[in-house]
């Protein structure tokens, strides 16, 4: 039986009990519990299964490092699997419901995997499942997909919010025991800013339960003098509920902060992202105590020894009424020590050295406790929990001496330095025989930009296991008085001779249930690498990552490979220390500002009008404007029809306006462009190709020439950052002699085209300026007052018709938009969105980028060999384009496609030639690349680039459609509407 | 003249810091040799202020000059004045290689403040905003979150950030959230 004692425990207040319910079972503990000590006041050891077997799984730690306490953690919106019971604080109303077991947790039908377990080895999935082939997906994956995995993934949206915060800092200190706040304190009076994050609730770590004494007062009055001492400082910023959870190249660090986790729905954040700078970091993490290697050592009751130690000290939980204490070191006798005066029994403390007599030992002794040296556990009874063990030698082979009645087993295996953080960006290791273990070589430090390690060590981390080691490997110089302990001896597996049959039982992971025999198995098999054997073993692959079963594993592997243990070395730390949630990581970025938005200055118009938006990079544009009762399509055709035959108006903000300006303005569009743009004269608009050093077209748009040395270039909605970039790119690479500056003004003006056959008389009924056919002659430009808003009137159309295009700024947008939509309501005057601009342009045979263009497509192919300059020397893509594949006449090329039926050709089909290709699929000629119905002709039309399309006028081609059947269209030229531009030049 | 639409219609939001949208004041982008001494003095004479140093601002009155790149200046002043301030420039470097042109409209300013002002924007930007490290006089051309934005210290507790119009709701929310009530930081 676990209990709560009726006396002591230095974190839990008495007075404030905390209801809970676990599986459904009420359950009360008090303010200051973890989840786990909660439950072990409630006798409930047993709180899972093992990821494989199936097994009985108890709580085995008490800290950040618990393989197999995980739960599933409150429900609805704030459910969330796999939580460490033993970080998780406990709170009122906690819920909480055991993992991986079916149908029950006391009841598991999956645990006759546990019988099956010789048929489940090493490498198990990998040997069975491989053949037959199709087996795998059809049948194996299904079943095991099932039957694996821990805890349920949350199904509905996250009910917190997160946040995450900069911080730049001239040392972190991650943890918060003594080695932390000393080395904390010190790098504060230094003058230096201080940060320091524990990951705990409490400062101090382990030295108040290991009974440490500093300046002659128990340590928690030296860790309370020295937290206020820092928290005075103003340099230092302290952090509890705060895990740094990564070391990253110059400096960076993650952290993660618990804000709200132990009172959930509280106000704020639950958890804050903390994303450091640091100049120093230093890795006060402390060490993690290894389980030994010996039968049964999964059974619930088995625990380790300092968790034993901190459920009796920080919770006044015991584990069990008899506990069977197996060490291979002196610290392990605190426990038994500590078992005992709280009134509990020890009936024996099984000692795996050959001899046991340091100052610890004695004090064990002197209270009356059985030691024998030289014993081990040959065996643990029990299946969900711990009924006694099997005495045996160490030295031998697993004959039993003695049966030992007992309920709890507290094991030692040593201490491993966590060294995550020292790890993480390169820090190495070096291997100390002596502690048998794995500690940071202070001479081999992951370095920074200038050279010099930025990460280092201090206390437990380092290795410096003693108090009073760990106290001045932080560098202080406080008296600490704490028992001379005798050297550890390394026991990798508990006894030394065990055969089969033991080894089969002794896990070295208890989450995913490898054993030492599936280690030695794989070293059989021929694993050398640890890195293999761990993927080939699943070792250290749970969510614990191997914290509490790495060392015993590579040491398990080293004696069957016969190498030694450095020789083995370890796998690779990697971020982060403890699983952080997805909802920490993504900070802020949810909801609606999971991204950015960008609206025009009429967004809110078009949103209270029936706009169906459509995303054109982060802005939207209206698609349509859907009026009561009407489809989409049937909107595009009325804005089609309303544009053509009265007038209609489209937010064109979003287009790109990049000025460029200088007296080499001309000479570098002349560059950038396929034709000649200093030539153009000021007032007056033309139409340019952009293309890559490799010839394919990038972008177009109309270009302004404002005055002699200013030029406005429009560019399309999307490219308008990637073509100022590609400018500048130019500019600063390239030709940075060249005396030209650029501007990107895209968001200073909002822009309105206002097109259709009455669009003169609209902008007449605003004022203020002439836009006749004289003043304003197509593809010139003019500024003026309009409507009593200063603009800029372009005389530029995409559509074919008589179209304005009027810049305001953006402030002004809104108020232009909502004039002409007033002073036109009796011509007609409508909003169109960007579908019935692709149909007005598609009709006159306009190209679009990233419609006609894909990344492969050269202006030559589009038929816009009048848009290249032939006289100038040279211009962006010249060279790419005189390459033998992109002049091959062979090419695809633009055509109008004129269906036979009338019909509209699938967007994306492609044009079926004779035969097959080398690849024996159908061979093609070519492919669609707009198509639409068109309402002003009332048939299907559509663009496509045909092999040698121009040529071809007026044959037939077939296009493929998805059911297998071909609709045929006729080539004609691109050009559907007004093929000699009189509407638009009127 | 319609009056000038504010992006926002001057949204506000308090939390354990004040949020809000200002009213459009005038900006000019500026790019030019900011070494040379007839830039310098088009650039105080047109703003009555000396170009700062690199990530610098100057500030008086109603009126800011700041750094903004190697060779480029960003200059704020009432929106009435921007009209004059442009044709100054321009006549004070006619013939002079540069470009001087109103970005007004093209950007939302928002003011930060109170205690929290710079632990809000120390959630969205990368950038050190310790009393010790970001000081007045200091401009940052950085990114909030996801978007870029400048920022630089308006008056005691008191920062300005502009970023572009399109975005000015995404900032406006980042920084509303940012700043709500149970998210103080307590760091600075």
């Amino acid at each position: 039986m676990s209990t709560r004692l009726s006396r002591g425990g230095r974190l839990i207040d008495r007075t404030r009990p905390q209801e809970f319910t676990f599986n459904g079972k009420r359950l009360r503990g008090f303010a200051g519990d973890t989840l786990a000590s909660a439950l072990l006041a409630n006798d409930q050891m047993l709180v899972g299964r093992s990821f494989k077997y199936h097994r009985p799984r108890g709580i085995v730690a008490s800290g950040a490092e618990e393989p197999n306490a995980l739960v599933n953690l409150g429900e609805g919106t704030r459910f969330e699997p796999n939580q460490r019971t033993t970080t998780t604080e406990l709170f009122n109303g906690l819920k909480a419901e055991s993992q991986n077991h079916w149908p029950s947790l006391e009841f598991d039908l999956g645990a006759v995997n546990s019988a099956f377990a010789r048929f489940l080895p090493a490498g198990f999935y990998y040997k069975t499942f491989i053949h037959p082939r199709p087996f795998w997906k059809h049948v194996f994956e299904p079943i095991i997909r099932r039957s694996a995995g821990l805890g349920r993934a949350p199904k509905d949206r996250d009910a917190d919010r997160y946040e995450q915060f900069y911080a730049f800092t001239d040392v972190l200190v991650a943890g918060g025991g003594i080695a932390g706040l000393q080395a904390a304190l010190n790098a504060a009076r230094d003058g230096k800013r201080v940060i320091v994050m524990e990951q705990t609730a409490h400062w101090g770590g382990r030295a108040p339960i290991d009974g440490v004494v500093i300046d002659g007062q128990p340590a928690a009055a030296w860790i309370a003098t020295t937290v206020t001492a820092l928290e005075a400082m103003e340099n230092v910023t302290l952090r509890l509920r705060c895990m740094v959870a990564g070391v990253y190249d110059h400096g960076y660090v993650l952290a993660a902060e618990r804000l709200t986790d132990h009172v959930p729905g509280a106000m704020g954040p639950r958890q804050r992202l903390w994303r450091i700078r640091a100049g120093q970091i230093i890795a006060a993490t402390g060490a993690i105590e290894r389980p030994l290697s010996f039968a049964g050592n999964d059974v619930p009751g088995v625990m380790l020894a300092s968790a034993v130690r901190d459920y009796l000290t920080n919770w006044a939980v015991s584990p069990g009424d008899r506990t069977v204490v197996v060490t291979n070191n002196d610290d392990a006798y605190r426990t038994a020590i500590a078992l005992v005066e709280a009134g509990l029994s020890v009936p024996v403390v099984l000692d795996a050295r050959a001899r046991a007599n340091g100052i610890l030992v004695q004090q064990a002794r002197a209270l009356g406790i059985r030691v024998e040296a030289g014993k081990a556990i040959a065996a643990v009874k029990g299946g969900k929990r711990v009924t006694g063990v099997t005495v045996c030698s160490q030295a031998g082979e697993g004959a039993v001496l003695e049966e030992i009645t007992c309920d709890a087993v507290a094991m030692s295996g040593g201490w491993s330095p966590a060294v995550h953080l020292w790890s993480h960006c390169g820090g190495k290791l070096t291997w100390d025989e002596d502690a048998a273990m794995f500690r940071p070589d202070p001479a081999r430090p992951p370095l920074g930009a200038d050279g010099r390690g930025f990460v280092r060590t201090a206390g437990s981390a380092s290795g410096a296991m003693h108090a009073a080691e760990c106290l001045a490997d932080a560098g202080g110089t406080a008296e600490v008085e704490a028992p001379e302990e005798a050297p550890m001896e390394p026991i990798w597996i508990m006894p030394q001779g065990a055969k089969a049959d033991l080894r089969a039982k002794m896990w070295l992971d208890y989450q995913n249930d490898v054993k030492v025999s599936d280690v030695q198995l794989a070293a059989r098999e021929g694993y050398q690498s640890v890195e293999h054997t761990k993927r080939y073993t699943t070792l250290g692959m749970a969510t614990d990552q191997g914290k509490l079963s790495n060392i015993n594993g590579l040491a398990v592997l080293s004696d069957a490979i016969s190498q030694p243990i450095p020789q083995v070395g370890t796998t690779t730390f990697r971020p982060p220390y403890t699983p952080v949630t997805f909802g920490t990581l993504a900070g802020e970025a949810r909801g609606d500002i999971f991204q950015p938005l960008r609206r025009t200055p009429m967004h809110e118009w078009h949103e209270a009008n029936g706009a169906y938006w459509e995303p054109v990079g982060h802005w939207r544009r209206p698609y349509c404007y859907q009026r009561a009762g009407e489809t989409e399509e049937q909107a595009v055709h009325r804005e089609v029809r309303n544009t053509r035959n009265a007038v209609g108006l489209l937010d064109a903000s979003t287009l790109g306006k990049i000025l460029v300006k200088g007296p080499d303005a001309g000479r570098l569009l002349d560059m950038l462009y396929t034709n000649m743009m200093s030539t153009l004269p000021v007032g007056k608009c033309r139409y340019g190709l952009m293309c890559n050093e490799n010839g394919f077209l990038i972008d177009d748009g109309v270009v302004a020439r404002l005055d002699e040395d200013t030029f406005l270039c429009h560019t399309t909605s999307g490219g308008a950052d990637r073509i100022h970039a590609h400018m500048e790119d130019w500019l600063q690479c390239e030709w940075w002699d060249w005396k030209v500056y650029t501007a990107n003004l895209t968001e200073q003006f909002a822009q309105i085209a206002v097109v259709g056959p009455k669009a003169r008389q609209l902008l007449e009924r605003l004022g203020g300026m002439d836009v006749s056919r004289e003043a304003l002659p197509f593809m010139e430009w003019r500024e003026g007052v309009l409507g009593g808003i200063a603009a800029r009137v372009f005389r530029i159309s995409f559509s074919g018709e008589l179209s304005y295009e009027i810049a305001v700024p953006a402030g002004q947008g809104r108020a232009l938009w909502d004039l002409l939509l007033a002073k036109g309501a009796d011509l007609g005057v409508m909003p169109y969105g960007t579908e019935a601009l692709h149909v007005l342009r598609a009709e006159k045979g306009f190209i679009m980028i990233g419609d006609e263009t894909d990344g492969t497509v050269i202006p030559q192919d589009l038929g816009l060999d009048w848009a290249i300059s032939k006289k100038k020397a040279d211009y962006i893509g010249k060279r790419g384009q005189q390459r033998s594949f992109l002049t091959n006449p062979d090419r695809w090329k633009l055509v109008g496609l004129e269906t036979l039926d009338g019909s509209v050709i699938p967007d994306g089909a492609y044009a079926v030639a004779e035969g097959v290709t080398a690849n024996g699929q159908k061979a093609t000629e070519g492919r669609v690349t707009s198509t639409y119905f068109s309402p002003t002709l009332g048939r299907g039309i559509a663009m496509g680039l045909v092999r040698r399309g121009p040529e071809r006028m007026g044959e037939t081609v077939s296009f493929g459609k998805l059911d297998g059947t071909v609709v045929k269209a006729r080539i004609v030229e691109p050009v559907f509407y007004d093929p000699k531009g009189e509407k638009q030049n009127v | 003249m319609s009056d000038v639409a504010q992006a926002l219609g001057g949204a506000s939001f308090t939390g354990f810091a004040r949020v809000e949208e200002l009213a459009p004041q005038g900006m000019i982008s500026f790019r030019g040799d900011l070494s040379d001494p007839v830039v310098q003095e088009a650039l105080r004479a047109a703003t009555g202020l000396e170009m700062p140093a690199q990530r610098g601002i100057v500030q008086a009155e109603e009126r800011a000059l700041g750094w903004m790149s190697p060779d480029e200046a960003i200059l704020l002043m009432p929106h009435a004045a921007l009209g004059g301030v442009l044709v100054e420039l321009r006549a004070a470097l006619a013939g002079q290689h540069h470009l001087a042109v109103d970005v007004s409209d093209a950007r939302v300013t928002f003011r930060l403040s109170g205690p929290g002002a710079r632990e809000v924007l120390a959630k969205l930007a990368p950038v050190d905003l310790s009393p010790a490290a970001f000081a007045e006089g200091e401009l940052r051309r950085t990114r909030v979150a996801q978007v870029a934005a400048a920022f630089w210290l308006s008056g005691a507790e008191e920062i300005a950030l502009i970023c572009f119009r399109s975005v000015a709701r995404y900032v406006f929310d980042l920084l509303a959230v940012s700043a709500a009530e149970g998210g103080e930081v307590r760091a600075f």
